[in-house]
């Protein structure tokens, strides 16, 4: 499979501080990669250099064949990364749909002019889009939810619909940032299925950020580690696992043993 | 009858809607119509006043499938035959009688610029503190396209009540209301490149900025380059009037100069007010069609997902320069209507027109009305703009015959300040103190859509309104 996504040299500097230190990092098609690291390694900074909401202080990102390097974030959604965010991020006091119908503002048409006319291919356009929505609520499990503010969804669902507006972009690559986090076990085991899903069915590439060894372990193809903004390690889950410096940095010795 | 019980059955809550609003109408209604009646004001047209705002208000119409076109329906209707029974409505005891048609030509321009800068405050949650840029704008393209401003050519198309010998560009309003209409978007737009980069507080600082540069251009627009823009403070006028032109006029009958129009329709004189009236709501008509339809389009969820998280939206694939110069630029479309019309209707236009304060006023319209919601605004719009024109001059005078020592009416209660006070003279203040006051108490405004109504009780996401969470 030949690489989606290509990051040569990226860095970023804020100031004085290096947050992401020359990372080479590749993503093969239709893979489940997986970004882990300490808290302040550089995982999101790295993330939001890829979604174009930092501008690398160097590099190159080349998606798909492009060069996406400090494009802005609604062209690299256009061009096919779809993000959720850390800490959630809906439009709160808009409904479950209306904020999956954001997602698609890229892939729809309707003009200033066209709206206000309202012509028959632009009602034709927005049903097909409204059922689309309808479709993603329910492949996200939050079926019976379209009509509730977002603000009004529990923490569980409320991470449902953030993935399912990153699927109404029709991303490519799908870029989850700690997705399970505040997760139960069990919510957090069928997480991880519905991640495979999206691969095996939807033919997705995923980059992952996660703390949750279990989710790593489980699904990852291949696992990155940052520390302080440098790679470490890379490799299957379980060559990272075994890794002197990820165990020294990250994951403890108690991960040897599990 | 089964029927209804069925459909009931299917809106369980309908009869719980309707009985509140019942029980709203009669504590707040009668004590109303109580008051109006004692001071004076019984007569039929109170009666069935209040008959027509209780069968609009109570049934909760948006349940039924059509029922909205009912509210919308009256309401028109009501508007439409205003001039007619103007005259025989009762006297408010404090505010004086109803408004005049004039002042209701005014009120219905000013709702008009409202609604535009719902769009860009209300949709998109772009603080434009420099509305009046817009407004000025228009009026000037009106007065350049419609006068002898221009006297070194000879250009006439389509104008009214102007000879075609006259010197200057005498293009029919109509299209010149078309013509300030994008000019004054294609300022909007020029006035977005650089102000809209900047978020909150530095926009609203930078279109306060632009809205002081416009009128400033106004007064000194004499010398501009060695041209005569603006004509400076003298401003330009007259303008020409609207009008339908003679072929037209008879071949169907419709106006062909408003200002020399002169007619009489069950048994009321019909005359140029009348018409700019009925223009105005048109237009006014116009421009809630295309609110409602930018609200409910793909682009009116980009302005909301904007307002309530830029970053978000700019990953979803909302870009973000656009989509919020698309709002400066419908706002700035409406805007210059209002402002085109405007000047025709008084046929001239001056630079004292447009002062800063102008763009606070408008937005105190948009803040009292509901942010968002085009009933609200149109309502909170009527009323500041009433109060503008003819209600603070009326609760002026009813103060004085009551209160002013110089008073030597019979109304005079006793005396609580010698000289006369000039109410209106204080406008801007009342308008801060009611802004004040609105905030402090109702901040979603009069009639909130439900989305605004939570975001200020209960903040957006992070960023509570308040600096205490309640």
């Amino acid at each position: 499979m030949s690489d989606l996504l290509v990051a040569e040299g990226v860095r970023k500097e804020f100031g004085g501080l290096v947050a992401v230190n020359d990372v080479d990092f590749t993503i093969p098609e239709e893979s489940i990669v997986s970004l882990i690291g300490p808290n302040g390694a550089g995982k999101t900074t790295f993330f939001n250099m890829l979604t174009g909401v930092y501008k690398p202080t160097a590099g190159r990102i080349v998606f798909d064949g492009h060069d996406v390097t400090a494009k802005p974030p609604h062209a690299i959604a256009q061009r096919g990364i779809g993000r959720t965010f850390q800490n959630i991020r809906l439009f709160q006091n808009m409904t479950a749909i209306e904020n999956t119908l954001v997602g698609m503002h890229c892939r729809l048409s309707g003009g200033i002019v066209r709206s206000v006319l309202r012509t028959p291919g632009l009602k034709r356009e927005e049903e097909e889009a409204r059922k689309r929505a309808h479709e993603l609520l329910e492949f996200s499990g939050l079926l019976g939810s379209e009509d509730d503010y977002a603000r009004n969804l529990s923490y569980g669902d409320q991470r449902r619909l953030e993935v399912a507006r990153a699927l109404a972009t029709q991303p490519k690559l799908l870029l989850l940032d700690e997705p399970t986090a505040g997760m139960n076990p069990q919510e957090t085991s069928d997480f991880t299925g519905f991640v495979s899903k999206l691969r095996n069915e939807e033919k997705l590439t995923i980059l992952l950020i996660e703390h949750d060894m279990r989710v790593v372990m489980g699904i990852s193809d291949r696992v990155t580690v940052l520390d302080y903004g440098e790679k470490i390690a890379e490799g299957t889950p379980q060559e990272v696992q075994r890794d002197e410096r990820v165990i020294e940095a990250y994951l403890g010795s108690g991960a040897l043993a599990g | 009858m089964d029927f209804f019980r069925a459909w009931l059955k299917a809106r369980p809550d309908y009869e719980q809607v309707v009985r509140r609003r019942g029980k709203r109408a009669l504590v707040f209604g009668t004590p109303a119509f109580l008051i109006l009646a004692v001071s004076g004001a019984a007569s039929l047209a109170l009666v069935l006043l209040t008959v027509v705002a209780v069968v609009l208000y109570v049934p909760a119409w948006n349940y039924y499938r059509y029922g909205r076109w009912v509210v919308v329906g009256g309401v028109l209707l009501l508007a439409v035959f205003y001039p007619f029974y103007q005259a025989n409505l009762f006297e408010f005891p404090i505010f004086g009688g109803f408004p005049s048609v004039d002042t209701g030509v005014t009120m219905l321009i000013y709702i008009m610029m409202a609604l535009g800068l719902n769009i860009v405050v209300g949709y998109a949650g772009l603080l434009d503190l420099g509305y009046v840029a817009f407004y000025a704008m228009g009026a000037y393209t009106a007065a350049w396209f419609a006068s002898q401003h221009f006297h070194q050519v000879n250009v006439h198309f389509g104008a009214v009540g102007v000879n075609p010998s006259v010197p200057g560009i005498h293009i029919s309003i109509w299209i010149v209301l078309l013509i300030a209409a994008i000019f004054t978007a294609v300022v909007g737009v020029i006035i977005g490149f650089p102000t809209l980069r900047l978020r909150g507080d530095y926009l609203a600082i930078v279109t306060l900025g632009f809205g002081e540069i416009m009128p400033q251009v106004a007064r000194n627009g004499d010398h501009l380059f060695g041209q005569n823009i603006t004509n400076g403070p003298q401003g330009i006028n007259p303008i020409d009037p609207p009008g339908f032109g003679d072929t037209l006029n008879d071949a169907t009958g419709v106006p062909s100069d408003y200002l020399t129009f002169n007619t009489s329709f069950l048994g009321h004189t019909i005359s140029g007010v009348e018409l700019f009236f009925w223009t105005a709501l048109v237009l006014v008509l116009v421009t809630v069609f295309c609110s409602v339809r930018l609200r409910d389009s793909r682009l009116g969820r980009a302005w909301i997902a904007i307002r309530e998280d830029e970053t978000a939206a700019a990953a979803m694939g909302v870009p973000l320069m656009r989509t919020k110069t698309w709002a400066y630029a419908a706002g700035a479309f409406f805007g210059g209507i209002a402002g085109a019309y405007y000047a025709a209707f008084k046929s001239g236009t001056f630079p004292d027109d447009f002062f800063f304060n102008i763009s606070v006023f408008i937005l105190c319209m948009v803040i009292l009305g509901g942010m968002g919601n085009i009933w609200g605004v149109i309502i909170g719009g009527g009323f500041l703009a009433y109060l503008n024109q003819e209600g603070l001059g009326n609760i002026g005078g009813w103060l004085n015959n009551h209160f002013s020592g110089a008073s030597t009416s019979s109304d005079k209660w006793f005396t609580l300040w010698s000289n006369e006070i000039d109410v209106p003279l204080y406008s801007s203040g009342i308008f801060g103190i009611i802004l004040v006051l609105v905030m402090l108490f109702r901040p979603e405004g009069l009639i909130p859509s439900s989305r605004r109504k939570a975001e200020f009780r209960e903040g957006v996401s992070d960023e509570p309104l308040y600096d205490v969470q309640h």
